[in-house]
């Protein structure tokens, strides 16, 4: 009688437990990635930087809009068109509570440069960064750069004395047997902490009541658990299940159950990424097609053939199963004001046909296609539609789908450009369409440093002199006119196939509201809880 | 008996060796590891210069014989995805697929042996033939699928067992285990059966066939004729001589429970070693792929060689032969 009692007496303690927990909101939620190394330089990739961005800033932030907001930096000028001005946030901490000032971002701006770092790129190599007081950093560069800071949202600035102490200095590479602190610990301004991290399973959050950016409210919540599901279907049941209150992505075939159970929903939107198809037309004879003696796809009619021959529209439509949009340009159209000037071919298999005669092979020829098949949403299945709809215009296409990692050993510099017809997908890291000119259309050939994923060889020189324009052009609107010129020129060259801008699919519980960005990066402080 | 156990240890030796020698030409075609080890936009220059680093640029024999000789000394390189030693994080996941394999051997013996004995007593029973029936769909299905079916019938539909992960697992000392709270014994039950599925049936079909066997010997039909009780019969005499395959058959499957892990692991996402696997190759992690397959044969090697020495104790034949 008395073990009853008393084993009573300890189920309504612990449910008294249970409430008090209850009170603190947790979120929960699953990707198919997981958290390698926490280093904020040694990857530079979407998840991983876009999860840390959480825990460190930037000195700038992007809104759920794409925006660039303020972030460490309070506000920043122009001084001259070579000198730029930051004023840094006063009174922000580190996690372990040592004062952000502009010692840090100095040395942020030198680490993030130096050897082993995979995110030089954020900072142009000559520019100099100059702490003026405790709360102003100069930039001084070598020639104007209008986009300086459209990376800096991702480049986290990290405490100078505690990355000094505890030996982090050197960013932790791959090739490194000795694990440093700041691979596996995280000290940021931001407003979550990093609680424990299990590699490759799951990392837990907490909240840093502290963080300026909530101005004197309580955080949203108190704490965020991430855990990695790669299975597609289970992913989803975990959503179903209420186990979790986001997972992403959702499979475009699941998007309907997602929708059609009460307790969750589906959350779409399109995504940054353009996925495309490229062809090779700096080889004078195709690697992997019947024509031996020539490349056809030199020939500006073949690529206008390739171009009419494909139903963009149908496989957005049956495909996607409307998870995408079609698309003109290679870069997505809210990143470029002038991009409703632009519009896809026609449809067109009969107009194909008349092009391809036009151009010598009139009964059309055999080309390969290399196809990731679990890089991008259904890209084996876009290739096979690819194939089935060339078929109709005489172009006998063979799919290759391989898994990423051996197609992209093959089809990139390091596999010397081994294709003649690929499916690649791209986001310009910089929100902005230099990137697109220079790492796509730039010419391969003027030196190794350019072009280095125009995988098809694309060259128009003056695409790439239009390019060095917009690099330094400071005025807004005449740097679009250039860019609006160059992409005349590369639509009218037909130097890629654009197939569309892929979507983003998220299952969220109806208890939670979060931000979607289109760059596919989830910020915890914009989660709010249903009422 | 002692030279018989050293030569059967150099022959375990050299099968692991060959194991690794085989694992390193296959990872030639699994992609390059320095594409999933940097961003897209980072320079050429700059993934030669890692691969230097990581010795990619070697001969294959070089690359060998260096991961042979470090292994040797325990030292199995680091991740190329965690940045981190790849025994520690081996350390940290291989109890979680040795409690799954543990828990569904018990499942596996616990449901088979009962089933195959009934199926093989009352062979034309209605349960018998249901029995038989399931266990055709446990050989049958593959295993991602009876997964993925049990997911969506306790998760999802009936929300009475949780559809991924281990739960709480408390750590004991290096051990971490799932078994001692609420939360970690509900999430195993899911695994646990199907991945023991196929072993049950396994095993309930054996049982049933050996003892139909035994059950036509002469010695049951003596047992019978002495008046023994039915059950003595059926389960001090007959159930005991089915055994010894029995036995034999589960210890050597114990090693391809963990082997078929891999599957069961991805479609829960339970954090061991198989899953392990499966994202190191997805990513081209050959030091982890290395390790764990350097494991598996070490699995195999270990127990055919107690299997070995075991039959050599029980079989005095073989020790002739020996000697």
């Amino acid at each position: 009688m008395n073990t009853i009692k008393l084993m009573l007496s300890a189920t309504a303690l612990t449910s008294v437990v249970a409430s008090a927990v209850a009170a603190e909101t947790t979120f929960r939620y699953g990707f198919q990635g997981s958290l390698g190394s926490l280093d904020p330089y040694s990857l530079s990739e979407t998840f991983t930087l876009g999860t840390l961005t959480n825990v460190y800033e930037g000195l700038t932030r992007r809104d759920e809009n794409l925006q660039i907001q303020p972030g460490l930096a309070e506000s920043w000028e122009i001084i001259e068109p070579t000198r730029w001005r930051f004023n840094l946030r006063q009174g922000v901490k580190f996690h372990n509570g040592n004062d952000f000032t502009a010692a840090d971002v100095v040395f942020s701006a030198n680490r993030v440069r130096s050897e082993g770092s995979d995110l030089k790129a954020r900072i142009p190599t000559d520019a100099e960064f100059i702490a003026v007081d405790d709360h102003t950093v100069d930039v001084v560069l070598s020639s104007a750069n209008p986009i300086l800071h459209s990376e800096w949202h991702t480049w986290m600035i990290v405490d100078q004395e505690w990355t000094v102490t505890t030996d982090s200095v050197q960013v932790t590479t791959a090739a490194d047997t000795s694990v440093t602190t700041i691979s596996q610990e995280t000290n940021g301004t931001g407003p979550f902490m990093i609680a424990e991290h299990t590699t490759g399973v799951e990392t837990n959050f907490t909240a840093n009541a502290g963080w300026w950016g909530w101005n004197g409210k309580a955080p949203n919540v108190d704490r965020v658990e991430f855990k990695t599901i790669a299975a597609d279907a289970t992913r989803v049941a975990a959503l179903l299940s209420g186990e979790m209150d986001l997972v992403y992505p959702v499979p475009p075939q699941d998007i309907g159950r997602v929708e059609s159970n009460a307790a969750t929903s589906a959350l779409v939107g399109p995504e940054l990424r353009t996925i495309f198809l490229g062809m090779d037309q700096a080889r004078d004879v195709l690697t992997y097609s019947n024509v031996t003696d020539a490349n056809p796809l030199q020939d500006v009619r073949v690529r206008q053939a390739f171009y009419h021959a494909i139903d963009a529209v149908a496989i957005s439509a049956r495909i996607m199963r409307g998870q995408a949009t079609p698309s003109a340009l290679m870069l997505a159209p809210s990143l470029f004001s002038g991009s409703g000037a632009f519009e896809r071919l026609a449809y067109d298999p009969e107009l194909s046909k008349q092009l391809l005669a036009d151009a010598g092979y009139p009964d059309g020829f055999e080309i390969q296609l290399d196809c990731p098949n679990d890089r991008y949403v259904n890209d084996e299945a876009i290739c096979q539609a690819v194939a089935a709809m060339m078929a109709r215009a005489g172009i006998t296409v063979n799919v290759n789908a391989q898994p990423k990692a051996q197609f992209f050993a093959r089809v990139l510099a390091a596999g010397g450009y081994d294709t003649s017809f690929y499916l690649l997908g791209w986001s310009p890291s910089s929100f902005d369409s230099w990137n697109v000119l220079t790492q796509l259309h730039g010419c391969r050939t003027q030196n190794e440093g350019t072009g280095p994923f125009n995988i098809g060889g694309y060259c128009n020189l003056k695409v790439d002199e239009l390019a060095a324009q917009v690099l330094v052009e400071n005025d807004a609107a005449k740097r679009d006119e250039l860019i609006a010129q160059a992409y005349k020129m590369t639509t009218d060259d037909v130097a890629y196939l654009p197939l569309h801008q892929q979507g983003l699919a998220w299952g969220v519980s109806e208890k939670f509201s979060v931000a979607q960005r289109a760059d596919n990066i989830f910020r915890f402080s914009l989660i709010t809880a249903a009422k | 008996m002692i030279a018989f156990v050293i030569r059967r240890i150099i022959q375990s030796i050299i099968v692991i060796m060959v194991v690794g020698l085989v694992a390193f030409v296959m990872f030639r075609f699994v992609g390059d590891p320095v594409n999933q080890m940097v961003g897209l936009e980072t320079s050429i220059a700059d993934r030669e210069l890692l691969r230097e680093q990581l010795g990619l640029n070697q001969p294959l024999i070089v690359q060998y014989w260096h991961f042979i000789s470090n292994a040797a000394q325990g030292d199995f390189g680091t991740s190329y995805q965690y940045r981190r030693p790849v025994s520690e994080i081996l350390g940290e996941r291989l109890p979680a697929t040795l409690e799954l394999a543990l828990v569904s051997a018990i499942f596996a013996i616990a449901a088979g042996i009962p089933m195959g004995v009934y199926t093989a007593l009352y062979r034309d029973s209605v349960l018998s033939n249901i029995f038989l029936t399931v266990s055709l769909i446990g050989i049958s299905l593959p295993s991602f699928l009876v997964g993925i079916l049990l997911i969506f019938i306790f998760s999802v539909h009936l929300q009475w067992l949780p559809s991924f992960g281990r739960g709480e697992v408390v750590d004991l000392g290096w051990w971490s285990t799932g078994l001692l709270t609420a939360t970690g014994l509900k999430a195993i039950i899911l695994p646990a059966i199907t991945l023991g599925l196929f072993q049950m049936t396994l095993i309930m079909r054996l049982v049933r066939s050996e003892m139909m066997e035994v059950l036509r010997t002469d010695f049951v039909k003596f047992a019978k004729a002495r008046g023994l009780k039915t059950r003595v019969v059926h389960f001090g005499h007959a159930l005991k001589n089915t055994m010894i395959p029995v036995i034999t058959i589960t210890g050597l499957q114990f090693g391809s429970i963990i082997a078929f892990a891999i599957i069961t692991e991805t479609v829960f996402q339970w954090p061991g070693s198989g899953l392990l696997f499966l994202q190191a190759v997805q990513n081209v992690d050959v030091p982890i792929m290395a390790a764990y397959l350097l494991m598996i044969a070490f699995l195999f090697v270990l127990i055919n060689l107690i299997v070995d020495v075991l039959y050599v104790v029980v079989d005095p034949r073989i020790r002739l032969e020996g000697s």
